[in-house]
C-alpha cells in the first residue's frame, strides 16, 4: 500500500472507531425523524382533545357565527356574567371562556379568552377570524352593502405559478418545497463543512502539539500527510452520511408502521409534507396528484449531482484551509484569528441563504452562488428553483481552480507551519512562507 | 568510506543564517557525535538530511549518490521533540510508523515483537498511548525509527528522560546497531554519552564547524599535559619544599590524613617525581586529558569572544 493510502487509512479507522463518531451516527437520524415525527405525534393528539369554550357575548354579534367540530364545542352563556364563567373555568366544567364586550362598529373589539392552560393556536386563529369577518360584514352592511352581494364576492383564489422556458415547456412550480429543499440541502453542506473541516483543522493541531509530527513528515512529505488527512476525513463524512441516510430510512419505516397501526391509511403513501398530514385525515386523489406533480416538478438528478460536486468541492476547499490554520495552532487559544477569516464567508452564506431562498435570481444571490467561498452553500439555495447550467459549470470551474489554488497555498503555510514552535505569528510573517523553498 | 558528505551546506531564514558553507564527512558504520550549542543549526542540518526542508545552497550525498526521494526509507530520525498518537493502541501505532517506511504490516509485527521482547514491553502491546508514563513512551520512540532498518540513524537527544538502567540499555542498543552496520549520527548536550559513545565529532557554532576529529585526537590536541601525583607523605612542610619550586603546580589535600593530591601542567614529571619518591610513598600517577565538556565550553566560548 502507498503511503498516502496508509495515511487516509489512519485518519479513517481512528474516526469510524471512536465513540463520538457512534454516538453521531445515530443521535443525528433520531434528532431528524424527531422533527419530522413530532410535529405529527402533536397533531394527532391535539385532534383527539375537544376543546369546551364557554361563550359569554355582550354585544350579540357572534352568538350564532361559531360553528363546532372535532377540535372545538362553543356552548353559548347568555346572560350569564362573565365572572361566573370564569369560575365554571376553574371548576373545569369548561377548558375556556370567551368574553365579548358590548361593540360599536368603529371601536376595536376587546375580547378576551380565559383559561387555565395554553390555548391551542387553532382555537385562537378561529375564534379570531370568525370574529374578524362578522365585523367585516357588519361594518359593509352599515355602509349599505347588501348582505347578499358581501356572500356573493366572496372568492378563493387557486393560484399557481408556471415556468417556462424558451422552447415553450411549461411547468407548474412548487415554492414551498423548493423553500425548505434550499434550505435544508444549504444546511447540511454548512453543517459538514464546519464539523468535518474541524476535525481537520483538530486532526493537524494534535499532531503538532503531540510533536508526532515530525516523525512522520521524516517518512512522507508533508502534502501527503496533509491530503491523506483531508481525504481520510472526507471519506469519515461521506460513511456518516450514507449512514444516516439509511437509518433515516429504517427510523421512517418504522415511524410509519407505527402510525399505520394507530391511524390506517395515514402514512401508507410514502413521503407526505408533515403539513398535510397535520390538516387532512384522510389523503384525497387530489393530494396524491399534487404529491406526484411535485415530485415530477423536482429535477432530482440535478439537484443530487449538484449537490454531490458542490459539497465535496467545497469540503475540499476549507478542509484545505482548515489544515493550514491547524498548523498554525500552537496552543489552543490562539487559532481563534486564524479560524475567523475562514468561518466568516461560510456565516454569509448561511445568513444570506434565507434571503435568496426568497429572491433565488437575485443579482446577490448570482453572485454569492459564483464566489468560490459562498458558493457551495449559496448555489445549493438556488439549485431546486432551477439555476442556468452555464452558471453552474461556471461556478464549479471556479470553486475547482480556488480549491488548486487554495491547496497550494495551504501546503506552503502547513509546511512550514507544522514545525514552527512557541513563535507568535503574524499574517506578515504567514505571507513569507509562500516564498519559502 | 564516506557515508554521508556534507558539502557547503547553506540555509539562510528571514532573520538568520542556520547553517553556513557547513562540511562534513561522516565515515560509515560509525557513531558521528554532533555537538553545538543551542541554536547552532543542529536541527537545521537533521531536516536537511531527513529531506524535511531543502539548502539554499551546497549539497548532501549519501554513498556518493545525491540525496533524494529513496533515501527516506533508508534513514531512521529519532527527534529531539518527539510525540506519539495519544489515542492509538501501542502496537498498531508502531506498525504504523513502520508501514509508513516502507515495511509489510507481517513483517513489522515480526520485528517489533523482537525489540518489545528486548525492552521488556511486550505486554504494552495492546495499551493506548495515553496510559503509558513518560519513560514508557520514550522507549517506544526509540524503537520506531529502527524498525525498518537503516543504514543511517540520526538520533537527537536520544538520553533525555531515561533513568540509568534504562539510558544504559539505550547505549548498548545504539552501539549493537553500529556494530551491525548502521551509521549513526548522535546529537547531545549530554557530553558523557559523547564520550563513551562517539567515535568522531564535529561540533557546530553559529552554523560553522568549529572542531572536526576523532574524539580520542580531539582530546589529545586539547591536551593541557595535566598529571594528577597522589603521595602518602606524613611531613606536610617537606613536601611543600618540595613543590614550591614549581609554579606550575596545584596542591590540595585528599579525604585520607596523609595524602596529598598535586596537579601537574607539564609533560615532563620525572624531576619532580624524583623529589617526590624520596620524601614519600607514590600511591597514583595518571595523565588527565581534557573532558568534552571542557572543549565544548572553551572552543565555543572562544569563537564567540573572537567574533
Amino acid at each position: 500500500m502507498n503511503k498516502i493510502g496508509l495515511i487516509i487509512k489512519r485518519e479513517y479507522m481512528t474516526r469510524v472507531r471512536k465513540r463520538s463518531f457512534l454516538i453521531m451516527t445515530f443521535l443525528g437520524p433520531i434528532l431528524m425523524a424527531a422533527i419530522y415525527a413530532i410535529p405529527i405525534m402533536l397533531a394527532l393528539n391535539s385532534s383527539t382533545k375537544n376543546m369546551r369554550v364557554a361563550v359569554v357575548d355582550e354585544s350579540h354579534w357572534f352568538e350564532d357565527r361559531f360553528t363546532n367540530n372535532e377540535e372545538h364545542t362553543f356552548v353559548l352563556m347568555p346572560g350569564q356574567p362573565i365572572e361566573n364563567v370564569k369560575e365554571m373555568v376553574k371548576e373545569g366544567a369548561f377548558d375556556m371562556a370567551l368574553h365579548v364586550p358590548p361593540t360599536q362598529l368603529n371601536i376595536p373589539s376587546n375580547a378576551v379568552i380565559y383559561s387555565l392552560r395554553q390555548v391551542p393556536m387553532e382555537v385562537e386563529t378561529y375564534i379570531s377570524s370568525v370574529m374578524q369577518k362578522e365585523i367585516e360584514d357588519q361594518k359593509l352592511m352599515a355602509k349599505g352593502v347588501d348582505p347578499e352581494i358581501v356572500s356573493a364576492v366572496k372568492t378563493s383564489v387557486n393560484l399557481s405559478v408556471m415556468r417556462m422556458d424558451e422552447k415553450g415547456n411549461e411547468k407548474e412550480t412548487f415554492t414551498q418545497v423548493q423553500f425548505t429543499l434550499g434550505i435544508v440541502l444549504a444546511l447540511l453542506v454548512y453543517m459538514f463543512i464546519i464539523f468535518f473541516g474541524g476535525q481537520v483543522m483538530q486532526g493537524v493541531a494534535e499532531e503538532k502539539t503531540n510533536r508526532i509530527i515530525e516523525v512522520i513528515i521524516s517518512s512522507v512529505k508533508p502534502f501527503q500527510l496533509m491530503m491523506g488527512k483531508i481525504v481520510g476525513v472526507s471519506l469519515v463524512a461521506l460513511t456518516q452520511f450514507v449512514l444516516w441516510i439509511m437509518l433515516t430510512g429504517v427510523l421512517y419505516a418504522g415511524f410509519s408502521a407505527f402510525i399505520g397501526l394507530s391511524g390506517p391509511g395515514m402514512l401508507s403513501s410514502g413521503t407526505v409534507m408533515t403539513q398535510e398530514i397535520a390538516s387532512s385525515d384522510i389523503m384525497g386523489n387530489e393530494d396524491v396528484q399534487q404529491i406526484v406533480q411535485i415530485a415530477q416538478s423536482i429535477d432530482f438528478g440535478t439537484i443530487i449531482g449538484s449537490f454531490i460536486i458542490f459539497f465535496i468541492l467545497g469540503y475540499l476547499l476549507y478542509a484545505t484551509l482548515y489544515a493550514a490554520i491547524g498548523s498554525l495552532v500552537d496552543n489552543n487559544t490562539d487559532s481563534q484569528q486564524f479560524t475567523l477569516p475562514v468561518t466568516v464567508p461560510l456565516l454569509i452564506a448561511i445568513i444570506t441563504s434565507f434571503y435568496i431562498v426568497n429572491n433565488p435570481d437575485s443579482s446577490l444571490a448570482t453572485w454569492l452562488s459564483m464566489i468560490p467561498f459562498t458558493s457551495p452553500i449559496s448555489m445549493m439555495v438556488r439549485i431546486p428553483f432551477g439555476v442556468p447550467i452555464w452558471q453552474i459549470v461556471l461556478s464549479v470551474v471556479l470553486l475547482a481552480g480556488t480549491f488548486v489554488l487554495m491547496t497550494w497555498v495551504a501546503a506552503k503555510i502547513y509546511r512550514t507551519g507544522i514545525l514552527m514552535y512557541g513563535k507568535k505569528l503574524s499574517y506578515k510573517e504567514i505571507f513569507k512562507w509562500l516564498k519559502y523553498k | 568510506m564516506t557515508k554521508i558528505s556534507i558539502h557547503e551546506v547553506t540555509k539562510r531564514y528571514a532573520d538568520h543564517t542556520a547553517l553556513d558553507r557547513l562540511c562534513i564527512d561522516i565515515p560509515a558504520q560509525c557513531i558521528y557525535g554532533l555537538l553545538g550549542p543551542n541554536g547552532a543549526g543542529k536541527t537545521t542540518l537533521i531536516r536537511i538530511l531527513n529531506q524535511i526542508t531543502a539548502p539554499d545552497s551546497g549539497e548532501v550525498l549519501i554513498n556518493g549518490e545525491k540525496l533524494n526521494q529513496k533515501h527516506i526509507v533508508r534513514i531512521g530520525y529519532l527527534p529531539e521533540e518527539r510525540g506519539l498518537y495519544k489515542k492509538m493502541k501501542v502496537g498498531e501505532q508502531a506498525v504504523y510508523l513502520a508501514e509508513l517506511k516502507g515495511i509489510r504490516k507481517a513483517e513489522a509485527q515480526k520485528r517489533l515483537k523482537t525489540w518489545f521482547e528486548k525492552f521488556e514491553i511486550s505486554g504494552w502491546w495492546d495499551k493506548k498511548v495515553e496510559e503509558l508514563s513518560k519513560g514508557m513512551q520514550q522507549k517506544i520512540q526509540f524503537i520506531t525509527p529502527v524498525i525498518h532498518e537503516p543504514e543511517i540513524l540520526i538520533f537527537d537527544e536520544p538520553f533525555s528522560g531515561f533513568d540509568p538502567i534504562n539510558a544504559n540499555l539505550l547505549k548498548e542498543s545504539i552501539l549493537e546497531l553500529r556494530d551491525k552496520g548502521a551509521t549513526i549520527l548522535l546529537s547531545t548536550h549530554n557530553m558523557a554519552s559523547v564520550e563513551e559513545l562517539c567515535d568522531s565529532i564535529t561540533l557546530i557554532n553559529k552554523g560553522k564547524s568549529i572542531l572536526q576529529g576523532k574524539v580520542g585526537d580531539i582530546k589529545r590536541q586539547h591536551d593541557t599535559h595535566q598529571r594528577e601525583i597522589v603521595v602518602r607523605c606524613d611531613d606536610f612542610n617537606k613536601l611543600m619544599s618540595v613543590a614550591d619550586a614549581y609554579n606550575n603546580l596545584k596542591v590540595e589535600h585528599t579525604d585520607q590524613p596523609d595524602e596529598t593530591k598535586l596537579t601537574l601542567y607539564s609533560d615532563s614529571p620525572n624531576e619532580m617525581l624524583g623529589q617526590l619518591l624520596q620524601i614519600g610513598q607514590l600511591v597514583s600517577f595518571k595523565e588527565v586529558l581534557p573532558s568534552m565538556n571542557d572543549i565544548f565550553i572553551r572552543e565555543v566560548q572562544t569563537q564567540n569572544q573572537a567574533t
